[in-house]
């Protein structure tokens, strides 16, 4: 390849939005129902139905529009997308097109030690469509309404990324920022998160772009990754071939890392969007602006100063803290609960990242209550048990998040400190092993260590290993 | 007593001093349905054991004070493109042949609340598309005082039904005239309120941003108690209005001294009957008699209505439409191959003529190229026409005109040319664009004995000013008409 490429990246994100219930009717957005149940006359699109639209959804798409510096569209409006498929009740989408609530923001992401800031075109709101489901069985398609109707934010930004490292970068900083707002869990593997990378390459120095795909079906961060490598290298053979790329949508197969075209741009579809006449016009007055402005809570950034100067852990622990929002919540909570700072960073940096990557899963999925790992760290600090026997117990509240003071007392896990038990078991520890105790005597400090193993396996490991070490030595030097 | 010819308030009052129960009023409705209904073809639905059931429970709750209203135990017909639990709801259309909807229209449920009777669902123009009742599905429903002309459309089964004693009352939707025009060709008073005065929860949309349900009776003060009882904001349709009074039977008042009544002289040009011309201007001298104010004004864009009507209910209708597929509920074809033959075969067998012209013309205007020369250009039209609405009423308390250019045209006449059935809705799609109240009033009767209309018209959420109006006009009513239309031939 002896020329130089610059690829060109924007993105289509959109976002479930956390609000009870869907965007025009009264029914629950509850994820996993038996189907159809979560249904009315509005999202089934039934005859004479008409859509009433959620305050909640608009605060939604405010809070983010306002903590992603967007201009807040004051007089704004819904339109119809008019399209027909089976999992779009009314044949229309209730959707913004001239004028999105959201607009000119932006979010500063780094990379490489490098900031830059991606502008965000527009925030707009709309619903989402049911599911169909095949039976094979009957062979035939199902509908299932009760995801017909869950709010969504399609957020579009500029053109401004130009590498997938840029991408995750973007990504994850607004998912963060959606996170802390509470307006979605955006989990992409559940769908309450869908990328679509927009995407071009030119050669390095061109003033225009050049024709740009459109990716859909990105379910993972690393099949985002992938399927830009994927799209920047199939566009640059082409161009190199002296062919052209074709202005189309592509599915991303993340299993055979290769794309396919699904539509092109000559058959795309005209939309024929006009004003939605079944909704008034949505007007968001600066006192409710700033009622949502006030409530916004507070984001990463913000955080990360506080951390610094309330609790003075290392920036490193900071950075992986407020990298989760239930990660900050999680350390916060804890330390509500009266543990020490310091304390809760090292369990959460330490044993609970490690199990989260033992099981593969992600900071947000971590179930445990900041009140039990409170607890086993008091139990830790009262000296009840002693450090091994803790991890051991936090492994068990890691996984079903068990009270530590019960499960110690249960079984039997508590630190031996009774000086008189310890003192028999070392006894019978040291008559029964003579040859390390000459050893020992003879300037052998390994024995001692072998003395202190042999008292630690006679008390199943509750002993507390200071105790131990003190009067083991005692007794060796009075032997 | 001749119970048929009766209006609702005298029924409702009869019945409520035990001169007569709610039995008995639904009986003498079926009897006249029995009687005239195979000619006529007023309903899509006629539910009469349900309809006497429900009188049976309903003369009780009277009887026991539970039900004061002035409505109660009267029976009423419902258009059939209002949502009914448990009753066939077609829009007179083979795409809804099968409809049974789960759910009631709000404007019906609060006459349900009121202690009416509902008879069962008229015949309507296929989704309300039309102003003859000929684009029905379930065939045309023919004017009582003409059997060879039609009754107006699209609300003609309910116009009809009123005139012929089929029912005391009825609900009808009122888009571009479907109320009014109807009311005219019917010598019945059909009344469109403002938009946003009666729930659309439940209706059937047609044009969303000009539909709206209003009461066709036999007189005024029927239509005022009518409104009166389905007024109501509703929190089930975002565009209604909180109406701060709705008090509109304190408006049956026989004094309109001073009042201001302004006449559109673009009202009264070309293609104006002259027998209708005769009897309107009759009707504004009785007025001017009585004390009113009564002058000639230039309304100006008249001409423009029409082409703006069409493109924007058509538009809304053409997405509106667009939910009946085959795929959740109503009429689908047996075979097919695929989901784009089924949708395609589905839509072009479930669809009369006239919907799929409209739904055509709709997608048309909204298609990517002509969306700004077509439909934006027509929603500049609407404005403007409401300023120049706006600036009459600065002049005017009531505009007052012809509901429709003639009398009932004869059956057949306007479905081979939909140019000339357009042209029809002249005097009352203006009154939709700018979201105006609107009543048509019979004043008169042509020298064939075709009822005549005359339009009152008033500023938003004037209703009661119309009302007025009207209702003082009502009372120097002299022609010799029969208070009940019984069906007839011409010779």
């Amino acid at each position: 390849m002896s020329k130089q490429y610059e690829t060109v990246i924007g993105l289509e994100v959109h976002v479930e939005l956390a609000s009870k219930t869907k965007i025009f009717c009264g029914c629950s957005t509850e994820f996993g129902g038996e189907p159809n149940t979560h249904t009315c006359p509005v999202c089934t699109g039934m005859p004479g139905s008409l859509p009433v639209l959620n305050k909640q959804v608009v605060e939604y798409a405010i809070a983010v529009g306002l903590a992603t510096n967007c201009t807040i569209t004051q007089n704004c409006k819904f339109d119809r997308k008019n399209y027909f498929y089976p999992d779009n009740p009314q044949n229309y989408q209730i959707s913004q097109l001239y004028y999105p609530i959201c607009r000119n923001g932006g979010i500063e992401i780094e990379t490489g030690g490098i900031k830059k800031t991606i502008g965000i075109h527009e925030i707009h709101m709309e619903e989402d469509a049911g599911k169909l489901v095949h039976d094979p069985w009957e062979d035939c398609t199902l509908v299932d309404f009760n995801r017909s109707g869950v709010p969504l934010i399609e957020i579009v930004s500029e053109p401004d990324m130009r590498s997938a490292e840029e991408v995750i970068a973007y990504l994850e900083k607004l998912r963060l920022i959606i996170q802390y707002l509470g307006a979605s869990d955006c989990k992409l593997n559940e769908g309450s998160m869908r990328a679509d990378v927009n995407l071009s390459v030119r050669e390095m120095g061109a003033a225009e772009f050049g024709t740009r795909t459109e990716m859909k079906n990105l379910n993972s961060f690393k099949a985002i990754a992938r399927a830009i490598d994927g799209e920047r290298k199939r566009q640059i053979e082409l161009l190199e071939m002296g062919k052209s790329v074709i202005q189309e949508t592509r599915r991303w197969d993340d299993n055979k890392e290769y794309s396919y075209a699904m539509r092109s741009k000559e058959d795309a579809q005209d939309y024929r969007y006009f004003p939605e006449p079944d909704l008034v016009p949505i007007i968001i007055s600066d006192e409710w602006l700033e009622r949502v402005r006030a409530a916004q809570p507070e984001l990463r950034d913000e955080k990360k100063i506080r951390y610094k100067a309330e609790y003075d852990i290392p920036d490193y622990d900071i950075d992986i803290i407020t990298g989760s929002k239930h990660l900050a919540d999680l350390f916060e909570d804890t330390i509500a609960c009266g543990s020490d700072p310091k304390e809760v960073s090292n369990w959460l940096m330490g044993e609970t990242m490690k199990l989260v990557k033992e099981k593969e899963i992600e900071p947000e999925d971590i179930t445990f209550s900041p009140e039990n790992l409170a607890k086993l760290i008091a139990l830790i600090k009262e000296g009840s048990i002693n450090r091994s026997v803790a991890k051991d117990v936090f492994q068990r509240i890691f996984e079903s998040d068990i009270d530590p003071e019960s499960y110690v007392e249960e079984h039997g896990l508590k630190t031996v400190n009774d000086e008189g038990a310890l003192r028999t078991a070392i006894e019978a520890v040291v008559a029964a092993n003579p040859q390390s105790v000459e050893d020992y005597k003879g300037g052998k400090t390994k024995a001692m260590g072998f003395l202190v193993g042999q008292t630690m396996k006679a008390m199943q490991g509750k002993a507390d290993p200071g105790m131990v070490n003190r009067i083991l030595k005692e007794i060796l030097e009075q032997a | 007593m001749d119970m048929r010819t009766m209006t609702a308030l005298e029924l409702g009052r009869k019945i409520r001093a035990g001169e007569c129960t709610a039995v008995d009023a639904v009986n003498a409705s079926l009897g006249q349905i029995s009687a005239l209904e195979q000619e006529l073809n007023c309903y899509v639905t006629v539910e009469p054991e349900k309809a006497i059931e429900r009188a049976e429970e309903v003369q009780k709750k009277i009887e026991a004070g539970e039900l004061t209203g002035p409505l109660a135990g009267v029976p009423v017909a419902i258009k059939d493109n209002m949502c009914t639990t448990g009753t066939l709801t077609s829009c007179s259309s083979k795409i809804l042949s099968n409809f049974v909807p789960t759910y009631t229209a709000t404007a019906v449920k609060r006459l349900e609340d009121a202690g009416a009777v509902i008879l069962g669902k008229t015949n309507m123009d296929e989704f309300a598309m039309g102003s003859t009742t000929e684009t029905s599905y379930y065939g045309a429903t023919k004017n009582p005082w003409n059997l060879d002309r039609v009754p107006g459309g699209s609300s003609g089964g309910s116009a009809a039904a009123v005139a012929a004693g089929e029912c005391f009352y009825a609900l009808g939707s009122d888009t571009g005239g479907s109320i009014r025009q109807p009311a005219s060709f019917c010598g019945v008073t059909g009344m469109k309120p403002t938009y946003g005065t009666v729930s659309r929860y439940g209706l059937i949309a047609y044009g969303s941003s000009l539909d709206q349900i209003g009461p066709i009776a036999r007189d005024v003060s029927d239509c005022a108690a009518i409104l009166e009882t389905i007024v109501a904001h509703d929190i089930k349709d975002s565009t209604s209005v909180d109406v701060a009074e709705t008090d509109y039977t304190s408006a049956l008042v026989d004094d309109v001294a001073g009042m201001r009544i302004g006449i559109p002289r673009d009202y009264l040009g070309d293609g104006l009957d002259p027998e209708v011309k005769a009897a309107v201007l009759a009707a504004a001298d009785e007025l001017a008699k009585k004390g009113a104010n009564v002058e000639e004004f230039d309304l100006n864009l008249v001409e423009y209505a029409i082409p703006a009507y069409y493109i924007i209910a058509s538009a809304e209708a053409s997405s509106n439409l667009s939910r009946f597929d085959g795929v959740k509920y109503g009429f689908r074809v047996p075979e097919f191959d695929g989901l784009h033959d089924m949708y395609k075969k589905t839509r072009s067998k479930g669809f009369g003529a006239e919907v799929k012209r409209r739904i055509m013309l709709g997608s048309f205007v909204l298609s990517s190229g002509y969306y700004d020369a077509y439909y934006v250009k027509a929603l500049k039209v609407k404005a403007l026409i409401k300023q120049a609405f706006d600036r009459a009423f600065e002049q005017y308390d009531v505009i007052l005109g012809p509901t429709a250019p003639t009398t009932a045209l004869k059956l057949g006449d306007n479905l081979s040319d939909p140019i000339r059935m357009y042209l029809g809705d002249i005097y009352t799609v203006s009154v939709n664009l700018a979201g105006l109240p609107g009543i048509s009033v019979p004043c008169g009767c042509s020298a064939e004995g075709l009822p005549i209309g005359v339009q009152l018209i008033g500023d938003s959420f004037q209703e009661k000013k119309i009302i007025r109006a009207a209702y003082a006009y009502e009372k120097t009513r002299t022609w010799g008409q029969p208070e009940l239309a019984e069906g007839r031939h011409s010779k």
